[in-house]
């Protein structure tokens, strides 16, 4: 039997949460005044959890790595957010976000936590609208919607093209209704180096000052990571720079499991990289799929030309155009899930139909839309026998509306204008499913020690869809922790405050003081970057888009040999008593040189194709769809959580079977 | 390209801090101006000197965390972009180029290029919220219609992303528009009725004691704001201070 108990409440999964509530223990009002809370994270998912918490009466303590609680990466969040309000009347329900989850999960994730999420996610925009969240309207004044891809219906609400921005700014600003009540003390520009543990317990954290370089100690009664995602693993993806594993690996190695490292979305839209100076990779959101065709050229001939600059896109025929997407999946076209079409790219453009000098691109085009929506604006605005120029023109002015700042950013980034000639894209690393394990309550293996948002592993299985992320974030941190927390904190009315001045807190402090000591003092001879490029580069070619057994063996190897390197030749500049990035940055890849390989090892383990996970020697050989990843579900419908045991190679998996009662588990078909 | 740098360091907050010059050759005209940064960065490294500092996270221009002062300009030459949207294409080989931190008196220098910002989180913690706590059993959003183009203006409004470059732009030093940015985005919204006279009281007074100079129409903040936010902003925080100041409790 496995030591993982998912806690999931008896009864039918509609009554679950409802039952919940209504039988766990609460804190007293004047108790919970005695009561820390320390949140680690400050973006949608911690933010929401800090500012809810102390609205109830907790006193919590909130660290962020950035200069404040604004700048967390969910401000770059475009596209928008799920729920399932039905505002469309297009037959959207919580069951039917629900279903919609699971599957394009890929049937690998947790059917009540998944169920949860649904329900609560119509609260959410409630709740934001409250806080003044200028979410899109339509001319009668009501909420507009959007669709994503993997989905029928219409759900996603959005702010432009800044939704993530929106809804951060709101949990902003009850988190900084809460600073100024002084019931959030609010740390930026620290980072969590590590986790206390006091008999077996979550009782603080040490953090550094990142502009003093001063190490501290934090102590409180519970401690929730809300660090983000791990996806900078790649070196290039869609994160911030700053984005990191360090919160999470940390408390890994402290006794929280890991769950499904190798589940990554490669996000289809993103802009291809230019050279091997690039820093990081641009998202143009996947709300582009709804109004752009994909495709590359059909003959070769007019690939090269392409690439050669003798010819542009636009002087190709209809006939000349693989839209390779509505070829392959009719029924979903251009909005199938992301692992779907991203593979779909990387297959054309092995294939050496890709568009780029680099052969790493694909064409987006928006020339039907424009036409379409110029001529529905010609009728609105009885313009009889519009000319082409004016139907352009008014084409224009929609997508303008509604993508206007996506274009911008594409224009300023590649220099192409792309109401006037198609966008290049390819797949970039953009969301990490995985992450630490965590049980309904959203604890995980550590009592006291809690995981939300991107961090954990919950809710999206294999694969997100789009838009589910935000609606994730906020479910924990707004209406599913604060009363989860509560139930664990019941106990601690009478414990009284946390002492910092004890053993537990003297090593952990010295474990931490020990490594920026290392650092320090190292006589290496290459930067921290040198080694972050080198793993990016095995993480891209042997565990991306597509894995086989032969590479992802190579991939172990070849990571623990950069890491073997990378703590004899490393080199740190400065001193560890200032602001010090190079520091900072050495401790991050430090980890993620550990996780590289625990997520090569999961994904050599897990022998078939799930949502982003895709086994080339898991494929259907036959049928209709044949070459179409295929899923082993009698072997693998399973969690694995690993538990660190020092080398990364030596984890021990521990499976958390999954159970289907609610849907019935099908192929996932797109066609 | 081949480019002479002339950055601002300094060690931290009591260190004089003084202009250095730096080379770098090969720079292409594809990188973003913080690429470039990159490249002195790791040239440094290697030869053992000490990286030059500046803040930075997305890299997309919606953090707000860059923050360069580039040849007397905040962000530097281009128009509505952050610094990290910048891109090199707007420079000519052998180009010598200025590269100082956002100055004011209430952005005090941490380091080299990164300085700290933390009056505005403080001006936000005086008044940039509604207060309505979670519950759960809030009113249905589509309970309260707002009108398209009052949601549109809000949203305009909201776009700010706190990076400063309107104080840095200043000669004055004056955080109007950042402030404004905020009372309007609330002020525009039904929602944000029931405190609007002392949300606009108090976010004035915290950037008055935060030592943000007076605003004089110059304008200089909305050429330099990556994100476009109008004047208009300001002139509606005027009113709602004149509205403010006729309430009566
Ligand atoms: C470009 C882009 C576009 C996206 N678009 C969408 C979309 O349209 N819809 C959608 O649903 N999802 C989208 N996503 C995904 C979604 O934005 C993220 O999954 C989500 O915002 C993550 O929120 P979070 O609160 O978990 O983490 P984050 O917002 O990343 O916050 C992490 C927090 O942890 C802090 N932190 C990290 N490490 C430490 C440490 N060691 N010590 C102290 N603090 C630390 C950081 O300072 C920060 O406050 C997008 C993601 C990207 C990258
Ligand atoms: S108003 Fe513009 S310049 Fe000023 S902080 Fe906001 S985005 Fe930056
Ligand atoms: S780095 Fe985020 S706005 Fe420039």
């Amino acid at each position: 039997m496995s030591v993982l108990d998912s806690k999931v409440p008896k009864g039918p999964i509609k009554d679950k949460w409802t039952t919940y509530k209504d039988k766990i223990d609460l804190v007293n009002p004047a108790n919970k005044r005695h009561i820390d809370i320390i949140v680690v994270g400050t973006g949608l998912a911690g933010g929401s959890a800090a500012a809810t918490l102390a609205e109830l009466g907790y006193n919590v303590k909130a660290f962020a790595y950035q200069d404040s609680p604004r700048r967390a990466h969910s401000i770059a969040a475009q596209g928008g957010i799920n729920a399932a309000k039905n505002y469309m009347g297009d037959g959207d329900s919580t069951y039917r976000l629900f279903y919609d989850t699971v599957k394009g999960g890929d049937y690998r994730s947790r059917e009540a936590n998944v169920y949860r999420l649904a329900e609560v996610s119509a609260n959410i925009i409630d709740q934001c609208v409250a806080q003044g969240v200028p979410f899109a309207r339509d001319y009668g004044g009501l909420l507009d919607n959007r669709s994503f891809g993997g989905v029928l219906v219409s759900r996603t609400f959005y702010a432009k093209g800044q939704t993530g921005q929106q809804l951060l700014l709101g949990a902003y600003s009850a988190l900084n209704r809460q600073i100024a009540r002084g019931k959030i003390e609010m740390f930026n520009r620290h980072e969590m180096l590590d986790v206390v543990k006091v008999d077996g317990k979550a009782r603080g954290i040490i953090a550094r000052n990142l502009i003093t370089g001063e190490i501290e100690r934090h102590s409180a009664h519970a401690v929730v990571v809300a660090s983000g995602g791990y996806g900078n693993v790649y070196f290039l993806s869609t994160n911030a720079m700053g984005s990191n594993a360090t919160a999470a690996w940390k408390i890994h190695k402290k006794g929280a499991f890991f769950a499904n490292p190798c589940y990554t979305q490669i996000h289809p839209t993103c802009i291809p990289r230019s050279g091997d100076y690039q820093s990081k990779l641009t998202l143009m959101s996947e709300s582009l799929r709804n109004d752009g065709r994909i495709w590359v050229p059909k003959n070769m001939d007019d690939v090269m030309a392409i690439r050669e600059g003798r010819k542009k896109p636009i002087e190709l025929s209809e006939e000349e155009r693989d839209y390779y997407l509505e070829r392959r999946y009719p029924a979903f076209g251009n909005l199938v899930p992301r692992d779907v079409a991203s593979r779909a790219a990387k297959e054309r453009c092995d294939a050496g139909y890709g568009v780029n000098a680099t052969g790493e691109a694909v064409y987006l085009d928006f020339a039907s839309a424009i036409e379409r929506y110029g001529k529905e604006q010609a009728k609105i605005q009885g313009v009889s026998g519009a000319s082409k120029e004016k139907i352009t023109q008014l084409g224009e002015a929609v997508m303008e509306a509604k993508y206007g700042n996506l274009f911008q950013m594409y224009e300023k980034i590649v220099d192409e204008n792309p109401y006037k000639t198609p966008m290049m894209i390819y797949p970039a690393t953009h969301y990490t499913m995985g992450g630490v394990w965590v049980d309904y309550n959203l604890m995980t293996t550590v009592p006291g020690l809690y995981c939300i948002g991107e961090a954990n592993f919950s809710d999206h299985g294999a694969n997100r869809l789009g838009a589910s992320a935000l609606m994730q974030g906020l479910a924990d941190g707004y209406f599913v922790l604060p009363y989860t927390i509560g139930d664990y904190l019941a106990d601690d009315i009478r414990t009284g405050s946390i002492s910092t001045e004890t053993k537990e807190f003297d090593e952990a402090e010295k474990e931490v003081k020990d490594r920026i000591d290392f650092f320090m003092s190292n006589s290496g001879t290459k930067s921290v970057d040198h080694f972050h490029k080198r793993l990016g580069k095995v993480m891209w070619d042997k565990v991306g888009m597509a894995r086989n057994e032969k590479e992802l063996k190579e991939a172990m190897a070849e990571i623990k040999a950069i890491r073997e390197e990378f703590w004899k030749e490393v080199k740190v500049p400065g001193s560890a008593n200032e602001m010090n990035l190079e520091l900072e940055k050495a401790g991050r890849v430090a980890d993620f040189l550990e996780l590289g390989e625990l997520f090569a090892k999961d994904a050599l383990i897990r022998e078939e194709s799930c949502g982003g996970h895709f086994r080339e020697e898991s494929v259907e050989l036959e049928g209709e769809q044949k070459g179409e990843a295929k899923r082993n579900d009698t072997d693998y419908a399973f969690v694995s959580a690993w538990e660190y045991k020092g080398e990364p190679a030596d984890a021990v998996l521990h499976k958390e079977q999954l159970e289907f009662k609610d849907i019935e588990l099908k192929q996932r078909s797109y066609k | 390209m081949n480019l002479t740098l002339k950055i601002w360091r300094q060690k931290g907050p009591r260190d004089k801090g003084k202009m250095v010059e730096y080379k770098v050759s090969d720079i292409s005209e594809h990188m973003s101006f913080l690429e470039m940064m990159d490249v002195l960065n790791e040239q440094l490294v290697n030869s053992g000197e000490e990286p030059v500092a500046f803040d930075h996270d997305c890299r997309e221009g919606i953090c707000g965390m860059c923050s360069m002062y580039i040849n007397g300009e905040a962000h530097g030459p281009d128009r509505g972009v952050a610094t990290c949207q910048l891109h090199m294409r707007m420079f000519n080989d052998g180009d010598t180029i200025t590269i100082e931190p956002f100055r004011a008196k209430a952005f005090p220098v941490i380091k080299d290029l990164v300085v700290d910002r933390t009056s505005f989180e403080r001006i936000q913690q005086a008044g940039g919220y509604i207060s309505v706590n979670t519950s759960g059993n809030t009113q249905d959003a589509n309970a309260l219609p707002i009108s398209k183009h009052a949601a549109d203006e809000a949203m305009d409004a909201a776009a700010c992303i706190g990076c400063g470059a309107c104080v840095a732009s200043c000669k004055n030093s004056s955080a109007m528009l950042f402030v404004g940015a905020k009372v309007s985005q609330y002020a525009l919204l039904p929602q944000g009725q029931v405190e609007a006279a002392d949300r606009v009281k108090n976010m004035v007074t915290q950037m008055d004691l935060e030592g943000f100079g007076n605003c004089t129409n110059t304008g200089a903040c909305e050429v330099e704001c990556p994100k476009g936010i109008s004047l208009e902003n300001i002139a509606r925080m005027n009113r709602e201070l004149v509205k403010a100041s006729l309430v009566k409790f």
